[in-house]
């Protein structure tokens, strides 16, 4: 029973990881950026929720419904200013202007906030939760981002496989010439990809701040765990992508459960197996077209 | 004729140092197929970039139905009409069939080409429609290359070295489409290192050496002398042919 637990804690937590990397996966499969502020972005996502909702008048539980807008719009104009103009230099420029925009972001926080915790505030439903077994309890809370999770993706992947843009989007990751020369304006179509990273995001910096607490510096550790879920699951592809965080939680929270000091260490030793025995990750898929 | 389409002026581009487009000029007229032929690296393919918009030039300029576009965007020149069909075939190659059709006719102007009708073209294509294109072969990707390009109805076909990598007779099946794409008023600049097929179907030939206008002209007035000579910048029949190879 002991182990069950282990694995459902494992999946909820895994949930998140999913919820936090699809935008990095969006953002690498089609813009081929590397958004290495990818992380704070999310933590600054909590903090605008924590510090809007006051004079908003609404309870901090649905800050997201206007932080998530807020931040879609925010990747779409961040994109067609800065990352472009880094995109037009080269590759190389987007990695050293995204780690720049961390390092402002995480210090503007520290000098504006102070490196003190903060939640997002949802009152008592945060240590309730459920008991299915004698030993099991799951967290309404874990539980509800697990869902949110899975509703993200199960949208995103249905937008991307059904609709005009969707396509559109797949095209400019497929081949961004080609895609031009079938009448694709390619910067617009990178700019509804960053903005759908910046919501989804956004939505996981807020049941981070729901889940735990954050602090300026939380960007960092997570950006590192949704790498792993990414490269776990495959670059793109978005099941995959929840698989890889739900193997990485669960191999975390085996860790946890052997030593509380392996946890991290457990994820990262099944993130080197993946990349040692199936670099393409376990969905990945190798490029079919010469 | 003498309804220009397609104007390009003293056009020069460079890839860094390298000058690929050395002042050409040339006009494409409406409901015209010109053929440019030349040997590797003329600057056949980088002329047709040029034109669709992925390369800049040094200088020159190109008008579209008396609207200069030197400096437009690729997608904007679609828009207006012009499609190119790229070398290689350039698929969106983890989608299927139909959906590289969609993508190309989803910024399309109205005109004869739909996806129902490139299908009444390659009658092949309806039952394989959901197959993805990396199970295609050679010559039936190129199909929905060129069926890519055509549901942009585009007003100009520029077609970049469609023989590459396929079977003769399937060259000669692809370029059997030709007048039926002009008989819906389509004009088409072709590029072809497959001297014999391009200028087969062309009204006019124009060909290009080491990135300069060498040779312009009607088929029926060219010799094979005077085109090989336009195409390998030497006349071949006083090459002498090293019997031995010296140590």
């Amino acid at each position: 029973m002991i182990w069950v637990n282990v694995i459902i804690q494992g999946i909820l937590v895994g949930g998140f990881y999913a919820l936090f990397a699809c935008g990095l996966s969006l953002m690498f499969g089609v813009l081929k950026v590397i958004n290495l502020a990818h992380g704070d972005m999310a933590v600054v996502a909590a903090y605008v929720a924590v510090l809007l909702s006051p004079h908003l008048h609404i309870a901090m539980v649905w800050s997201f419904l206007i932080v998530v807008p807020i931040f879609g719009l925010l990747g779409y104009v961040l994109q067609r200013t800065l990352i472009q103009r880094s995109i037009d230099r080269d590759p190389f420029t987007t990695l050293l202007v995204t780690f720049g925009l961390s390092v402002i972001i995480e210090n503007l926080l520290l000098e504006l906030y102070t490196a003190n915790g903060r939640t997002v505030n949802i009152g008592s439903i945060i240590a309730q939760s459920w008991h299915p077994g004698s030993i099991v309890y799951i967290s309404y809370v874990s539980l509800v981002v697990l869902a949110a999770a899975v509703l993200v993706l199960a949208v995103l992947q249905l937008f991307l496989s059904k609709s005009r843009t969707g396509r559109l989007i797949r095209a400019v990751a497929d081949d961004r010439e080609a895609a031009q020369l079938s009448g694709a304006n390619y910067k617009h179509i990178f700019g509804i990809a960053a903005a759908i990273a910046f919501a989804t995001v956004a939505l996981a910096g807020i049941a981070y701040g729901m889940m735990t607490q954050f602090a300026p510096t939380s960007g960092g550790v997570n950006l590192l765990f949704a790498f792993e879920a990414v490269v776990v699951g495959g670059i793109g592809s978005l099941w995959g992508t929840l698989v890889g965080g739900i193997a990485l939680g669960v191999a975390q929270q085996f860790g946890a459960h052997v030593n509380p000091q392996y946890q991290v260490l457990a994820g990262n030793l099944l993130f080197l197996l993946v990349l040692a025995v199936r670099p393409q990750g376990l969905f990945g898929k190798k490029t079919a077209l010469a | 004729m003498g309804d220009v389409l397609l104007d390009v002026r003293e056009l020069t581009v460079h890839h860094g140092q390298l000058c690929a487009i050395d002042n050409v000029s040339f006009e494409l007229n409406r409901g015209e197929v010109l053929t440019m032929i030349g040997a590797n690296g003329a600057g056949k393919s980088t002329l047709l970039r040029t034109i669709a918009g992925l390369h800049h030039p040094t200088s020159g300029s190109i008008d579209f139905e008396g609207v200069d576009v030197t400096k437009w965007q690729p997608h904007k020149r679609v828009a207006r009409g012009i499609s190119l069909v790229p070398e290689g075939r350039r698929l969106f190659s983890t989608m299927t069939l139909e959906e590289n059709l969609l993508v190309g006719a989803g910024q399309s102007k109205t005109g004869p080409f739909t996806v129902q009708r490139v299908y009444e073209l390659f009658d092949w294509m309806p039952s394989r429609r959901k197959q993805r294109v990396w199970q295609l072969s050679g010559g039936e990707q190129q199909a929905v290359a060129i069926g890519r390009a055509l549901v942009a109805n585009p007003k100009v076909l520029l077609l970049d070295e469609l023989s590459l990598g396929l079977a003769p007779i399937i060259v000669e099946r692809i370029y059997a489409l030709v007048p039926e794409i002009v008989a819906q008023g389509v004009s088409i600049l072709i590029v072809e290192q497959d001297v014999a097929q391009g200028v087969t179907v062309a009204d006019r030939v124009h060909c290009l050496l080491e990135g300069k206008t060498s040779l312009t002209g009607v088929p029926a007035d060219l010799t094979s002398e005077q085109i090989d000579h336009a195409y390998f910048g030497a006349d071949l029949t006083k090459i002498s042919v090293p019997t031995e190879v010296s140590e």
